[in-house]
């Protein structure tokens, strides 16, 4: 199993550790629903360094990502970062990623589950002058998360961080080294995510933690990164979205620019939107007592199978259990009625519209 | 509780006998490794359930365990505080956080759990 650097950090705090896709990741160290609070009303540190980076380079760099991505690359300035797709030519998912434009060209994050198959793919679709380089294996990445993620970033980096905008990054310095400083995440709240070599985890984790203790800072596994996406309805790889779902019927749509050119997936992905989609990712909360769980079976009112869920849990900050999955699209209108299939026993549920938790809500 | 006599299974639930009545529950062992409790699924009173059959759940965030019933009975009683707070099985597994109340037919059955000594030397080799 592969390590982070910070992997014997996250045993001396206490870590359950996991295999996360061929990485030993710590999954909680108090429990998920405290750690899950943390982070909605305070500030979390997340070990995010499984995560894939790529660069790519050179004359051919747009042209190449515009034909593999959905999105536009060519509207990024310097300093902007794009959440986009990478589709095949049926119009599957591959991956979503992020795109930071940055001086030589682009720097690509990519879920760690897909670090190999994405960087196969681009490779197979550079185009002439492009140059692609994997940096996974020499950089770390921590998140910074919460409504007191700014104050700690400040205390510890050389930057206000009032100019910085969601969506946008710096590079900075700390301790002589450059280190990437983004205000992204995937929990919902303000936060950052810091890209920086291995070499600068340990002594970078330890002062995050030392300076976060006046905030109440504290290390977050991946069991609240999964409560804290879900939450805010952030689609999971693998569960929400993988290659036998599209774009449109995840819901992904505005993340598709139709107008920009050629790229792989196009026709397939505009001829479904010519003829509409036959299903649709819908958020449901329970009505009926249980939790929806990856797999189960939902049904309409007259107890036909109609989809599955693709992710669902108990919402800490709702203390109610709520739930993904896909549906026919006749059945998508919130405020729909469906079932859950829990151990044989029909629940209802029913479709909501939008974020199951207003941010506002959730901090307390 | 170390009073009490508690007998234990492998599939860490404790049983305490009385007359033949077995209240039952899960270990402080098993509520650790399943993490903050979220939901627990009980059985109605007057449910026939057989030893080793799985007659309720219990559910954290993550994850999601049967409870097998240790002894084969009739369900006489259920923690009904558990329907509102489940955490009683993380507080208190042994006391509070007990789950169901089973009556037995044979009070025998219970010949074949292990005793508190024999379930911590089991939970070493886990």
């Amino acid at each position: 199993m592969k390590q982070t650097p910070l992997a014997q950090v996250h045993r001396a705090l206490g870590a359950r550790m996991i295999d996360f896709h061929g990485y030993e990741m710590p999954v909680q160290y108090v429990g998920v629903l405290e750690e899950h609070r943390i982070v909605r009303s305070r500030v979390g540190l997340f070990d995010l360094s499984h995560m894939g980076e790529f660069e790519l380079t050179g004359p051919g760099a747009l042209e190449t990502l515009s034909f593999i991505t959905t999105n536009d690359p060519s509207k990024l300035r310097v300093g902007e970062i794009q959440y986009t797709m990478l589709t095949d030519k049926d119009g599957g998912i591959i991956d979503d990623i992020l795109v930071y434009r940055i001086e030589e060209g682009f720097f690509l994050v990519v879920n760690a589950s897909n670090t190999q198959k994405d960087y196969a793919w681009i490779e197979r679709h550079l185009h002439n002058g492009t140059t692609l380089r994997n940096r996974t294996d020499e950089l770390a990445l921590i998140a910074v998360q919460g409504p007191y993620s700014a104050p700690l970033v400040e205390d510890v980096l050389p930057v206000s961080v009032g100019e910085l905008k969601s969506y946008r990054f710096v590079d900075t310095t700390y301790k002589g080294h450059k280190i990437r400083l983004s205000r992204t995440g995937y929990t919902g709240e303000d936060g950052f995510e810091l890209y920086f070599p291995n070499d600068l985890a340990v002594t970078l984790w330890d002062n995050l933690m030392e300076k976060g203790k006046r905030l109440g800072a504290a290390p977050i596994g991946l069991g609240a990164r999964d409560t804290l996406r879900l939450e805010m309805r952030m689609p999971l790889y693998g569960n929400d979205i993988d290659q036998t779902t599209t774009p449109l019927e995840a819901g992904l749509a505005r993340f598709v620019k139709f107008d920009k050119g050629d790229f792989i997936g196009r026709n397939a992905l505009a001829a479904q939107r010519e003829q509409g989609i036959g299903r649709k990712l819908v958020g449901f909360t329970m009505v009926d007592k249980g939790i929806p769980r990856q797999g189960y079976t939902l049904t309409n009112e007259q107890g036909e199978e109609i989809g599955h869920v693709t992710s669902g849990t108990h919402s800490p900050s709702l203390d109610h259990p709520i739930g993904m999955g896909y549906v026919p699209l006749d059945l998508s209108q919130p405020g729909t009625k469906i079932n859950v299939m829990i151990r044989k026993k029909s629940a209802r549920a029913e479709i909501v519209k939008g974020r199951f938790l207003n941010q506002k809500e959730g901090s307390k | 509780m170390t009073e009490k006599k508690l007998l234990f299974t492998k599939e860490h639930e404790w049983v305490l006998v009385k007359g033949h009545t077995a209240r039952v529950g899960i270990t402080d062992y098993a509520q650790n490794e399943l993490g903050d409790v979220v939901f627990v699924d009980l059985p109605s009173i007057g449910d026939l359930v057989e030893e080793g059959e799985g007659f309720a759940v219990v559910e954290s965030v993550k994850a999601v365990s049967d409870i097998y019933a240790p002894v084969s009975g009739e369900i006489a009683a259920v923690n009904e505080h558990l329907e509102d707070s489940p955490e009683l099985v993380n507080e208190s597994p042994l006391d509070e956080g007990w789950i169901v109340e089973i009556k037995m037919e044979e009070p025998s059955q219970t010949a074949d759990l292990m005793t508190q000594q024999e379930y911590e030397e089991f939970i070493k080799g886990v």
